[in-house]
Parts: structure tokens; sequence; C-alpha cells
């Protein structure tokens, strides 16, 4: 089961509160985490990535296990540890005011 | 008794303010949305029930939202605006050219006939129509083709921020877009042909009177006189009584004809209302005085109401779809500003008073009534 946290904005949106906990087919990609999330979540369609290319939005960031993973690939693997569920895959709002 | 029911969408949430038709006592719902722009909120004339409403941010982009109960609760439909085919490119503030890309929705205007019919006005600007209340929306490709290499964004982006459909022709609608100018269709969106002759751009653009280019702010008419349209440009107030084929100024005697809103009385198809603002570099009234200015006469000859605004010390503004009519009788008119007071006068604005004055700023202003 992959953790996905959201911020406050996007959790609203859902009608979620804390951690999404998603089942995730194998390989665990940053692209199969979105897919997931927007299957079981489709109001998150077009506010994380846009919904035709793809393209992470400017300013939303991916972390994981301490790191900054928004500039890796779509099809990259994900850490280990979030893979297992140990860590969670953190969908942040970028800091720009507000 | 009539229930009014006021519509403000905020750059931190909408606000649902409700009175009976008195028009004395109100009650303020909301935040709704909380934290969120909402450009535009408005619900439809054939069921006032159903709301549809843009909600953005500058994080999460584009979410539309409809509500089948009068507000109380909200289902998010389709925020997936796609242009038909390759858009190309527009004009850029430089005078190059750049990609088109959707942005936002700032408007969204629900049919007079068809309660799952909705346009959406986006920016960059395109119109987009719904038949199945938001859960598709399907571009009306035919505007884009009339010169749409010429538009350019105004301060505020290329947006199409005024759709205005004709009551007494469902064939007929007129658009307004910052800043490439106001056009209209015959067909019903299919083709479009710019209505721009008669506006004087000379301080915007190299060719005063250009086919397409214009910032037009807004534009309101009578609906039963939808002939008759009345713009507030970035400077000037105009007038057409040809459906937009030629306009002439009727500024008179307004101490500065650089404004956003412009609307009708009603009941009364000469008495139209604006708002002026000092100036395109200074976004706040002349004087600091808050004065809406009221035509009996369709122009020309205006004269100030002031009796309970602000007349020192006030410097908001009040934007492009921030100001509305209701059809009671006496007609209601209703302003929200920057500084966050919604303003309201339940006598055609000979008197105003705050029905709210403590809100995010006020992007959009809208009324329903209610049986």
């Amino acid at each position: 089961m992959i953790r996905v946290t959201l911020p406050h904005h996007l959790r609203t949106l859902a009608g979620t509160t804390g951690e999404v906990a998603l089942d995730v087919a194998e390989p665990v990609t940053h692209g199969a985490v979105l897919d997931a999330l927007e299957a079981r979540y489709p109001m998150l369609r077009g506010t994380i990535r846009d919904q035709t290319s793809g393209e992470r939005r400017a300013f939303i960031r991916f972390f994981a296990c301490g790191q900054d993973l928004s500039h890796e690939p779509h099809d990259s693997a994900l850490p280990e540890p979030v893979a297992a569920g140990a860590q969670p895959y953190r969908i942040v709002g970028a800091m720009a005011g507000g | 008794m009539s229930k009014v029911r006021v519509l403000v969408g905020t750059r931190k949430g909408a606000f649902i303010l409700t009175s009976n038709e008195k028009r004395k006592r109100w009650s303020v719902s909301g935040p709704h949305f909380a934290g969120w722009e909402l450009y535009h909120l408005k619900g439809s004339p054939v069921d006032p029930n159903r709301i549809y409403a843009s909600q953005s941010s500058g994080w999460f982009g584009q979410i539309m939202q409809r509500s089948d109960d009068g507000g109380q609760t909200w289902t998010a439909v389709s925020n997936k605006f796609d242009y038909v085919g390759d858009p190309g490119t527009h004009q850029w503030f430089d005078g190059s050219q750049r990609p088109w890309a959707f942005k936002r929705v700032w408007r969204v205007e629900p049919s007079l006939t068809e309660a799952d019919t909705v346009y959406a006005g986006i920016e960059d600007a395109a119109l987009f129509k719904s038949v199945d209340a938001g859960q598709t929306w399907q571009e009306l490709p035919g505007l884009r083709a009339v010169k749409g290499h010429l538009w350019q964004p105004g301060a505020g982006g290329m947006c199409l921020h005024t759709i205005v459909q004709d009551p007494l022709n469902p064939q007929r609608m007129f658009v307004a877009i910052s800043a490439a100018g106001a056009f209209r269709t015959d067909d019903g969106g299919a083709t479009w042909r710019p209505i721009n002759i008669g506006l004087n751009s000379g301080n915007e653009l190299p060719d005063a009177a250009a086919e397409v280019g214009h910032c037009v702010h807004n534009i309101a008419l009578h609906p039963t006189r939808p002939d008759v349209l009345f713009m507030q440009k970035h400077w000037d107030v105009m007038r057409s009584d040809n459906a937009g084929d030629t306009w002439h100024e009727v500024s008179g005697n307004l101490p500065s004809d650089f404004g956003f809103p412009i609307a009708v009385h009603a009941h009364e198809p000469e008495t139209v209302y604006v708002v002026p603002i000092k100036s395109d570099s200074e976004h706040f009234p002349p004087e600091g005085k808050l004065r809406v200015y009221r035509s009996r006469a369709g122009g020309n000859e205006w004269e100030a109401l002031t009796d309970g605004l602000p007349q020192k010390d006030c410097y908001v503004n009040v934007l492009r779809s921030a100001m509305t009519v209701d059809k009671l009788d006496p007609c209601g008119i209703y302003f929200g500003t920057t500084g966050g007071q919604v303003y309201a006068s339940s006598n055609a604005g000979d008197k105003w008073s705050a029905i709210v004055r403590d809100l995010p700023p006020v992007l959009s202003v809208e009324v329903q009534l209610l049986p």
C-alpha cells in the first residue's frame, strides 16, 4: 500500500483527512501513483499535473525520504521505503507566499 | 415574499448573502472553497438552485463546481478545457507571438433557457460550452478564428470575461475579451464577427480604430431591448443602438471614463450605472470618493450617487464582474470592492449600505431572486 500525503486544499477538495492509501501495481513509479490517486479522486485531475500533457504543475513539488523528487522522470521508480509503505509520498504546494 | 440571494466571489473563497425582498437584513454564509480564488459564480435562470462556480488557485489550477441545491453542497465537475486543434499563438505584451495556453475560467454564464447548458469564458481567451451541466466542455473555436493572432493580454491576462446572451434571439450572443474587443455571433456560436467600429483606443493601440485589439472591460444590455448595448471600455463609456455594429461615446460629464463594470436598471432600459475609476495607472476612485454614476438618459448625462458610500479616503477598486442588478421594484443594485465591501441599494442607487464590509477582495457579484 502506497501512502500519499496531500496539501490542505487538495485534501479538502478530495474530501479526505490524513494520508491516502493506494494500491499501486509494481513498478511503483511517480506516474503510477498519480494515476491511482486520480482514479480514486477524479476531482484532483488537473490540480497536480496537466490533464493533457501530464506535466507537473509549476507550484507542485514531490518529496519523499527527505529528497526532492519533483524533477524525476514520470516513469522512474520511487524509493524503496515509499514502495514498501514505510514512508509517504508527499505532494506539496510550493513555498510561494499566499 | 421573494428571497434575494447574492453570490460573491473573492480572492479567498465564495460567500452567499441572503435577505428577503426588503433587502434590509442580510445573513452571510461562507467562506465556501476557503482559500481559493472564486472568479465568478452564477445561478441558472432556469433553475436558480443550480449554481456554477469557477474555483482556481495559482498552485492547483482550475476547478469547476456545480451546486444543485442553492449552494449548500457542491460537486466538482469537469475542469478539462481543451482548445480545438492547435490554438497557435497570440500577441504578447511586447508584440511578439506566444502560444495559446489555458490558465483559468473568468466567467460562467448559464443558458437563459436550458438548465444543463452553460458557457465558460477562459484565459487565454476562448469560449467553451457545456450541454451536460459541466460534465464536459467543448470550445466554440470560430471565435478565435477572428484574428486571434492579433489579440493580446490586458493587465489581468488575455481573458474572455463577458458573455451576454440575447434573450430575444437564442442564436445571438456577445462576448468581450481583454484585449481583443467585442464580438458577436448570430448563429449560436459557430461563427463570430468583431463589433468594434467606433471604439477609439488611441492610447493603447497603434491604430486607434483597429478591427480587434481593444480592451473592452464590460458590456450590458436590457433584456427587452437587446440591440442597445452599453460598454465600459478601458477608457470611454460607449453605446451601440444596432447590436454592436457601431458604437458612440456616451461618457459625457463623468469625472473619469475609465472603469470596469457597467449595469442597466432592471426596469428602465435607459438607466445605466458605472463606477468611475481615476485612470488605468491609478485603479481607485477619483478624489478618494466612491461614487456610482447613474444616467437616466442612456448615457452622456450622469449623476453621482453617494448617499451611504465613503466620500473621503477611499481607494478601493470595483472589478468588471462585481456589479449587478436585481429585478425587484424598486430595482436593487449591488457591487463589491477590492476592499472587501459589498454595497447594496434597494432603491435604484439613491441610498447605499454595506451588506458586509470585511471580505477578501471581491471579484464578482451576482444576484438571484427566489420564490
